[in-house]
C-alpha cells in the first residue's frame, strides 16, 4: 500500500508540475497588460516601468517561469496586486465555500441519482428509464448559467421558497448546488442503470434470487457492491468537476468562493490569485483521484495493492 | 423478515391457499406414457411444459412438452446435449426463466400447486424450502464481493430471520455438513480465495440451507477439475440420501449420471426421447439417440470403440416436421420425417418404482432394442 501511494504521489507531482506550466502560458498569452490594469489608464510611461519591475513583468519569460516555480516550491505563489497580501492565503479563505457548495452539489447528485437509476434498471424501457435518458442528455445540453438563472427565477423570485444569493441561511446552497448537480443527475442514474443491468444479469445474482432474497435487496445489496467500484470513480470525477464547474455558478449566484475570486482575477490580470485558484483546484482533483484509488481496495476484496 | 411457514416440519405442513389454485391432479391412467409406483406423491411435478422465448413463449420454442415426476428420496437425471433444454427446465422450477424465456404451455407444479401466474413473492417463498439449485459455474454463482459464510448465512438471515450469531453458527455447522475444512475460518473468506471444489461445495451448501424438498443440480460438476467431480457427486449423493430429498441432477455426462441418478430422462431437441429406470435404460436402449450417447461414452473395456453421433442437434425454430432426431439417425425412415414420435411405454417394460415404465418417443425402438441385445444390424 505505501509502494502504491508513494506511486501515485510521484505520478500527482507530474500532473500538478504540467497543470502549473500550462496556466503560466495560457495566463500571459491572453491580451491585456496587466500594468496597464494596476496603475489605471491615465498613467505615465514611467509609473508603468516601475511597476513592471515591481512585479518582474519586464523579466524574459523563462525567468518569470523559473521564479515562478521557485515560489511554489517555496509555498509562495506572490501577491495579489488587488487584494493585497499572499495570493494562496486570499485563495484559501475562499476555498471552504467552494468545497460546501461542490458538497452539497454531490450528495443532491447521490441522494438523487443513484435510485432513480436502480429504479430504471428494474424497469427497463419502460417510462420512468426513456424519461431519465431523454432527461440525462437535455440535463447535459443545458449551459449552467443558464440553468442556474432560471431556477433563480422560478423558487427565488416567483415562489420566493429559497434565497437566490448568500444570505447566512444554510438554505442559500440549495439552488447553486442544484444547478450544478442537475446536469448529472441523469448521467449518474444512466451510469447507475447500465452497471446495475450489466450485474444484475450475472449468476450471482440468480443465485441470490435462487435463495429467495427479495428483488430491491439483490440490487442494493448484492448487486450494488459491485457496481460501486465504478460509481466510486465517477463520484470522484463528479467532485472534480463540480470544484471546477463552480466558477461560473458562483458568479452566477455571488458565491463567495474560488470561483468568484478566479473570474475576478481573470478579468483584472491578477496572475498570482488566478495561478493560485487553478492550483488550489489542480490538487483538488489529484487528492481526490488518490482518495478514490484507495477506496477501491477497500469495496473490493478481490484487489491487493499490488493490483495497483 | 420471518417467514411463518418455514419450521422444520415444512414439507409436512398443509398449505393454507392452494385450494383456490389447486388444480385436478391428472389421473395416471390418462397420463399416457407414465404410471406412478411410487406412494409418495412427487414434490414437483411437470405436465407437457413448452419453454420458449418470444410472444408467449411459443415464437422459439425450446422445450416442448416435458413431463417429468421429481419424487422424494429419488434422484432422476436430466441428459442431453447442450441446447436441448435440460437447463431451462430445471429453471422453470424454480420460476427463474432468463429474461424472454417463459413456460408457454404446461404446468409446473411444486408441492401439488400449480405454479401459472405465481407473482414474484409466492416463487420467491418457495425458493430454498421447496425448491433449491447448485448452479454449474460456482466462481460464477458466488457474489465476489461478499464472504463465503455471509452468503450462506444471508439465507437464514432473510428467510428465517435467524439472529446473525445462530445464523453463523448454523452456516458454520452447514459448511462442516457438506466437507469444508477449517470451517470457521472459510466462513469469512471471498469467493476469490476458494478452490474449485470448494466453491461448489459452498454453493451446495447454500442450496441446502432451508432443507429443499427438490434439489436441482444444474451441471454440477461440469465446471470442475476431474478430480473434484467424484467428491462433489459422492456429497451430493450423500446429502440427498440422508434427507430423502428429491433430486434432479441435469447433465450431458453419462458417467456423472450413473453413478448418482436412479432415473433417467433423456432430452433431445427439447423434448423427453427416452425414460425409464436408469438400469433398464442403460442397458437396453430403446431410442437410437441414446444408443448414440452410450456408444459416445469411453469404455475402458472396450478401447478404440468410440462411436461419434454425427452432425449437430436442429437449432430452435429449425427443427423438423417429423422426429427431431431423424436427420442423424442411422434408423430412420420416411415416416420419422413427417411424423413425430409419441413418448410411449415400451411393451416388455416393467413399470419402475418413481418415473414408471421404460418409454421412448420411437418409430423404431424394436429395431433400436433388437441392436442393443445383438440381434440385428441395422440397415
Amino acid at each position: 500500500m505505501g509502494a502504491f501511494l508513494a506511486k501515485r504521489l510521484a505520478q500527482a507531482v507530474v500532473v500538478a508540475f504540467g497543470a502549473l506550466t500550462l496556466v503560466f502560458v495560457i495566463v500571459r498569452a491572453v491580451p491585456g497588460d496587466p500594468a496597464k490594469l494596476i496603475v489605471g489608464p491615465d498613467a505615465s510611461a514611467g509609473q508603468l516601468e516601475s511597476v513592471r519591475s515591481d512585479f518582474g513583468l519586464d523579466d524574459p519569460l523563462w525567468r518569470q517561469y523559473v521564479d515562478h516555480l521557485g515560489g511554489i516550491v517555496r509555498g509562495d505563489l506572490g501577491d495579489s496586486w488587488r487584494l493585497g497580501g499572499s495570493a494562496l492565503t486570499n485563495t484559501l479563505e475562499r476555498f471552504p465555500a467552494t468545497l460546501t457548495l461542490a458538497l452539497a452539489a454531490l450528495v443532491l447528485t447521490v441522494a438523487i441519482g443513484i435510485p432513480l437509476g436502480m429504479l430504471c434498471a428494474r424497469r427497463p424501457g419502460k417510462v420512468l428509464d426513456l424519461v431519465v435518458s431523454t432527461g440525462s442528455l437535455a440535463g447535459q445540453a443545458i449551459p449552467s448559467f443558464w440553468l442556474g438563472i432560471v431556477l433563480i427565477l422560478l423558487f427565488a423570485r416567483h415562489l420566493d421558497w429559497l434565497p437566490a444569493t448568500v444570505d447566512g441561511s444554510p438554505a442559500a446552497v440549495l439552488l447553486p448546488a442544484l444547478t450544478l448537480s442537475l446536469p448529472f443527475i441523469g448521467w449518474l442514474a444512466r451510469l447507475v442503470r447500465s452497471s446495475a443491468l450489466e450485474e444484475g444479469a450475472k449468476d450471482y445474482a440468480r443465485t441470490a434470487r435462487a435463495k429467495g432474497v427479495p428483488e430491491g435487496t439483490i440490487q442494493y445489496v448484492h448487486v450494488g457492491r459491485n457496481i460501486a467500484i465504478p460509481v466510486v470513480t465517477v463520484l470522484g470525477l463528479l467532485m472534480g468537476n463540480f470544484i471546477a464547474n463552480a466558477v461560473i455558478i458562483e458568479v452566477v449566484f455571488s458565491w463567495p468562493g474560488i470561483g468568484s475570486l478566479m473570474v475576478d482575477a481573470i478579468t483584472n490580470r491578477d496572475y498570482a490569485v488566478v495561478e493560485a485558484a487553478i492550483l488550489t483546484i489542480t490538487l483538488s482533483y489529484i487528492v481526490l483521484n488518490l482518495f478514490v484509488d484507495v477506496v477501491y481496495f477497500v469495496i473490493d476484496p478481490r484487489l491487493t495493492p499490488e493490483d495497483a | 423478515m420471518p417467514v411463518p411457514d418455514m419450521g422444520g416440519e415444512q414439507r409436512a405442513m398443509p398449505v393454507p391457499d392452494m385450494s383456490g389454485e389447486q388444480r385436478a391432479m391428472p389421473s395416471t391412467a390418462g397420463d399416457g406414457a407414465r404410471t406412478t409406483g411410487a406412494e409418495r406423491s412427487p414434490a414437483a411435478r411437470l405436465r407437457g411444459v413448452h419453454i420458449g422465448f418470444g410472444g408467449r413463449g411459443d415464437e422459439l420454442p425450446v422445450v416442448r412438452g416435458v413431463d417429468l415426476d421429481l419424487v422424494p428420496g429419488r434422484v432422476t437425471a436430466l441428459v442431453g446435449e447442450s441446447g436441448s433444454g435440460k437447463s431451462l427446465t430445471a429453471l422453470a422450477l424454480m420460476g427463474l426463466l432468463p429474461a424472454g424465456a417463459r413456460v408457454g404451455a404446461g404446468s409446473v407444479e411444486i408441492d401439488g400447486r400449480d405454479t401459472a401466474g405465481f407473482t414474484d413473492a409466492q416463487w420467491r417463498r418457495l425458493r430454498g424450502t421447496k425448491v433449491a439449485m447448485v448452479f454449474q459455474d460456482p466462481m460464477a454463482a458466488l457474489n465476489p464481493s461478499f464472504t463465503v459464510g455471509w452468503q450462506i448465512a444471508e439465507t437464514l438471515r432473510r428467510r428465517r430471520g435467524t439472529g446473525r450469531r445462530a445464523a453463523r453458527e448454523q452456516t458454520v455447522e452447514l459448511m462442516r455438513t457438506v466437507g469444508i475444512p477449517d470451517a470457521e475460518h472459510k466462513y469469512r473468506e471471498y469467493p476469490h480465495e476458494f478452490s474449485g471444489g470448494m466453491r461448489q461445495r459452498a454453493v451446495i451448501a447454500m442450496a441446502l440451507t432451508l432443507d429443499p424438498a427438490v434439489l436441482l443440480a444444474d451441471e454440477p460438476t461440469t465446471a470442475l477439475d476431474v478430480t473434484v467431480q467424484a467428491q462433489i457427486l459422492r456429497l451430493l449423493a450423500a446429502r440427498q440420501a440422508d434427507t430423502g430429498m428429491a433430486m434432479l441432477l441435469v447433465s450431458h455426462d453419462l458417467g456423472v449420471v450413473a453413478r448418482v441418478a436412479q432415473d433417467v430422462a433423456v432430452m433431445y431437441a427439447g423434448r423427453i426421447v427416452e425414460t425409464g429406470a436408469l438400469d433398464d435404460v442403460y442397458t437396453s436402449p430403446a431410442h437410437p439417440y441414446t444408443r448414440g450417447l452410450l456408444d459416445a461414452v469411453p469404455d475402458p473395456a472396450r478401447p478404440g470403440r468410440l462411436v461419434p453421433i454425427d452432425g449437430q442437434p436442429p437449432a430452435p425454430g429449425h427443427r423438423p416436421a417429423g422426429c427431431a432426431f431423424a436427420p442423424r439417425c442411422p434408423y430412420a425412415t420416411e415416416t420419422c420425417r413427417t411424423d413425430d414420435p409419441p413418448l410411449v411405454p415400451l411393451a416388455a417394460s416393467r413399470p419402475g418404482p418413481a418415473t414408471g415404465q421404460h418409454s421412448v418417443a420411437c418409430h423404431h425402438s424394436d429395431r433400436v432394442l433388437a441392436r442393443a441385445t445383438g440381434t440385428e444390424v441395422p440397415s
